[in-house]
């Protein structure tokens, strides 16, 4: 028996399970206060990021043949290896990089892609199949899976003023939190507490009412747990001043502050550049490589970096050939980019995209995206992956 | 309540933006039908939008000096907030409420951004315009429209090189649903689409110059198809009316769809080649439209909940910020929908923090964030109320926005009970939590200030 797992159970032993969980979540969680604890970020970048002009395959003509107008020139690519290299958007990653904090992992996809971005978010937001059509996503069904630490709303965040359908689960749901004092103000009013009270003990039903209700009781109680634990936190580190860097601002005061959530969950969007890409994904990539790198270090100064795994996505990444408005239309596979003080796997992952065998003007997938799922479940949130993502995946090495 | 008067809140809640007490005069002795009648009568009315005068030329303004360009981008964003409270006080005061909520769920179905307010005015008063109107001409009209076609990228769809967004996004979310289509149709009418675009002064303009004359094999027909025909073959396929029912069943009647009655549905619209109006009439007079299942269950979007909220109180807002800052909370800015698909809807409008403001936004418009209740109190609570009391006068000012109390309670009749009146403003049953709260209240003004922060009214 794992050392968290007696702890656990010895609490349980302790009459503490008799407290619904909801209700009593500081109690609750007050046992868990000695087991070690990993965290995941993910960062979603909305709008399908062209993978190929962020990591860059500058050591291959075809990159330059088929981007005549929009491909990044050779001397403004920051080279990490003899193949790939930075956005110069990205330059504060460089940094990051030869820490050996980030790993790319390239050609992430799965089979029949979908180029349609609602489409495509949906298969990465439930970790389905193409033609399957999940109504929960797969942190939500981690959250469903009955993990140690998923009693709780607030065991994922996602930072942002709505949830994203990867949060909800069949039973459970993360909790999405854009300012913690704000939401904490919003529960203590003494009428909701006096609703809440009346329907603490209730059986609710599957309706809407029943889903408001049972929203509302589970909010009050995260909302507190999270400003009681997060309100003292003060950060010295500087982040740029831009929305998203605020929101891992955010993250990382959660994380700093001992908040036992597993699953953090933020986006950026603006990253669908059917016209004039070169100036609208460079603004979107500065703004997320200075504000990850921002945040990389604050954690690595407040010795969480070891305990935190970050995982960028997009929904897909775009045609290998670029448009005729110096754009790109809508494509598959794509990188994948992974933070962490702790990565077995540092650098670039696997091979460089291959540009010479496409379908159909586009990427051909090499690694299924649940396989990083899979990785993730298994050895950084310590639940079986077929649970999860209803078959087995066998998972990648690098953590 | 009657169970007729019951249907008719029911009908108000869904054909509307909720049943006021002046609406519950105008009602009383009216069947269904006749109800189902008046609201389509007074639909008639087109109120067009035009808050804004003209369209100001971007392109001008770029070569203009950095001080210009500064007062442009100053200039459009009032813009786009003046359209947008314009429209939300339309929906707020409007007799043909029917059309506007129709206009919403067409603005909500052609989900469309532009920085151009000239642009978005003109697309919603197409889709006002035809709100009840025929389908055809509805999506015709859309898919001309400079908005739509600067969004979708058509102005950049050319011959030697197509842009496939908006024939790809005309499929899956305007006509015939995914699955009825393949990725090689997609390419072949984007082609058909090749040189739509539209003039700087916002007029539409196929170039020909542009345009790929050649044949295309479309869902297996085969021809020199322009986008007219392209769409005439979606239209000619039963799915796409199928699939537009679908979609106005969620939204009016029930999330989960029946296939039956959407097949019902589909049988009406097709027949009657695409007429909105036929369609709605058969909806709204249907027995199964007022299941005991289909009352109160669906989730108001933050429109019609601010709205609804608006149209019961008769609140004007000094301060229009204050409307942009509630829907941006809520997570629905009219105008600015998340993507092509626009809002999902349902359940996916509430998350922990959305569902806390909606509970609040109602005391803090109608009493300065003070809900004077009468249950017990804890210590905390006292100082939390003391809190909020002493706040009042800071919240009133700050909101900015008047209330005509006297119009409202003028309409209630005067014999209604307490639980009449409760029954007016909440579409739901009332649980045994509720019933003795409105049995303990003493002020109707403080009851109906408790009624509206709860739940139960986030129901329609």
């Amino acid at each position: 028996m794992k050392r968290r797992d007696f702890l656990r159970n010895s609490a349980l032993a302790s009459g503490a399970f008799l407290i619904p969980s909801f209700l009593k979540p500081l109690e609750a969680m007050a046992i868990n206060n000695l087991s070690g604890h990993k965290n995941l970020v993910i960062i979603q970048l909305s709008g399908g990021n062209d993978g190929l002009n962020t990591i860059v395959p500058y050591a291959n003509d075809i990159y330059y043949q088929k981007r005549q107008t929009i491909a990044i020139k050779q001397p403004d690519i920051i080279k990490l290896t003899d193949l790939q290299g930075l956005n110069p958007n990205l330059g504060a990653l460089k940094e990051i990089y030869d820490q050996g904090w980030m790993s790319v992992i390239n050609s992430v996809g799965y089979p029949n892609p979908d180029r349609s971005h609602f489409r495509s978010m949906d298969i990465w937001q439930t970790g389905s199949d193409a033609n399957q059509f999940l109504t929960t996503g797969w942190i939500g069904r981690y959250l469903d899976s009955n993990c140690s630490t998923c009693q709780h709303p607030y065991t994922a965040i996602e930072v942002d003023d709505t949830l994203s359908l990867a949060m909800k689960g069949g039973k459970m749901k993360g909790i999405a939190v854009e300012d913690p004092g704000k939401l904490y103000q919003a529960t203590r009013n003494p009428y909701f507490k006096q609703l809440i009270n009346e329907h603490a003990h209730s059986n609710f039903n599957e309706d809407n009412l029943g889903y408001l209700y049972k929203t509302m009781i589970e909010t009050n109680a995260s909302a507190e747990y999270i400003q009681q634990t997060s309100k003292t936190y003060t950060t010295n580190s500087q982040y740029p001043q831009t929305p998203f860097a605020n929101q891992l601002k955010t993250v990382a005061k959660f994380i700093n502050s001992g908040l036992k959530t597993r699953v953090y969950y933020v986006s950026l969007s603006g990253f669908d550049t059917h016209t004039t890409q070169q100036n609208q994904q460079g603004r979107q990539l500065k703004i997320y490589g200075d504000a990850v790198a921002a945040f990389v270090k604050d954690l690595k100064q407040a010795g969480k970096l070891d305990d935190t795994l970050v995982m960028t996505f997009s929904e897909f990444g775009r045609r290998v050939e670029q448009n005729a408005s110096n754009g790109t239309d809508h494509g598959t596979a794509n990188n994948v980019m992974i933070f962490g003080g702790k990565l077995k796997k540092q650098g670039i992952y696997n091979n460089a995209p291959n540009l010479s065998q496409l379908d159909n003007g586009d990427l051909k997938y090499e690694i299924d995206f649940r396989d990083v799922y899979a990785t993730l479940l298994d050895k950084w949130l310590d639940v079986n992956n077929s649970q999860v993502l209803n078959k087995n995946f066998s998972g990648l090495g690098f953590v | 309540m009657g169970s007729n008067l019951k249907h008719i809140r029911h009908l108000y809640a869904r054909a509307g933006f909720g049943l006021r007490f002046e609406d519950l005069r105008q009602v009383e002795g009216l069947s269904v039908k006749q109800a189902v009648d008046l609201l389509l009568a007074q639909a008639d009315r087109v109120d067009d939008a035009s808050i804004i005068a003209g369209n100001i030329n971007y392109k001008d303004f770029l070569m203009a000096n950095e001080g210009t360009k500064k007062m442009f981008l100053q200039e459009q964003r009032q813009q786009e907030k003046a359209l947008n409270i314009d429209w939300v006080n339309k929906m707020s005061t409007s007799n043909a409420q029917l059309r506007e909520r129709m206009t919403l769920f067409w603005h909500n179905h052609f989900a469309c951004r532009t920085q151009n307010a000239w642009y978005a005015q003109q697309l919603n008063n197409i889709q006002r315009k035809h709100a009840l109107g025929n389908f055809k001409t509805l999506l015709l009209e859309v898919s001309k429209s400079p908005a739509m076609l600067q969004f979708l990228n058509n102005q950049q769809n050319q011959k030697n090189h197509p842009n496939e967004n908006f024939a790809r996004e005309l499929m899956e979310l305007f006509t015939i649903g995914r699955e009825n289509y393949t990725e090689s149709d997609v390419k072949e009418s984007a082609r058909a689409f090749t040189g739509w675009g539209f003039t700087k002064d916002g007029e539409f303009k196929a170039r020909p110059a542009l345009h790929d004359a050649g044949n295309k094999t479309f869902l297996s027909q085969t021809g020199n198809f322009a986008g007219e025909d392209i769409i005439n073959i979606l239209l000619d396929k039963k799915e796409t009316a199928r699939f537009i029912c679908n979609k106005l069943y969620k939204n009016f009647v029930n999330e989960t769809p029946s296939a039956v009655h959407v097949n019902a549905m589909a049988d009406v619209f097709y027949s009657s080649k695409y007429e909105i109006k036929p369609l709605l009439t058969y909806l709204f007079n249907a027995d199964w439209f007022y299941e005991e299942k289909n009352i109160g269950n669906l989730i108001k979007s933050p429109v019609e909940f601010i709205v609804g909220l608006n149209r019961q109180f008769y609140i004007t807002y000094q301060n229009p910020d204050v409307v942009l800052q509630f829907e941006r909370a809520l997570g629905q800015v009219l105008f600015y929908p998340p993507n092509v698909a626009g809002w999902p809807g349902g359940r996916n409008w509430i998350d922990s923090s959305s569902l806390m403001y909606r509970l609040k936004i109602p005391s803090t418009v109608l009493n300065g964030g003070v809900i004077d209740f009468s249950g017990k109190v804890d210590p905390e609570d006292e100082a939390f109320i003391a809190t909020t009391r002493k706040q009042k006068e800071a919240v009133t000012t700050k909101v900015q926005a008047t209330v005509d109390w006297d119009r409202f309670t003028a309409n209630i009749p005067a014999k209604a009970s307490p639980l009449a009146i409760a029954q007016t403003i909440l579409n739901t049953g009332l649980s045994a939590g509720l019933t003795n709260l409105i049995n303990k209240s003493t002020d109707t003004k403080a009851m109906v200030i408790e009624l509206v922060s709860t739940p139960e009214y986030q129901l329609c």
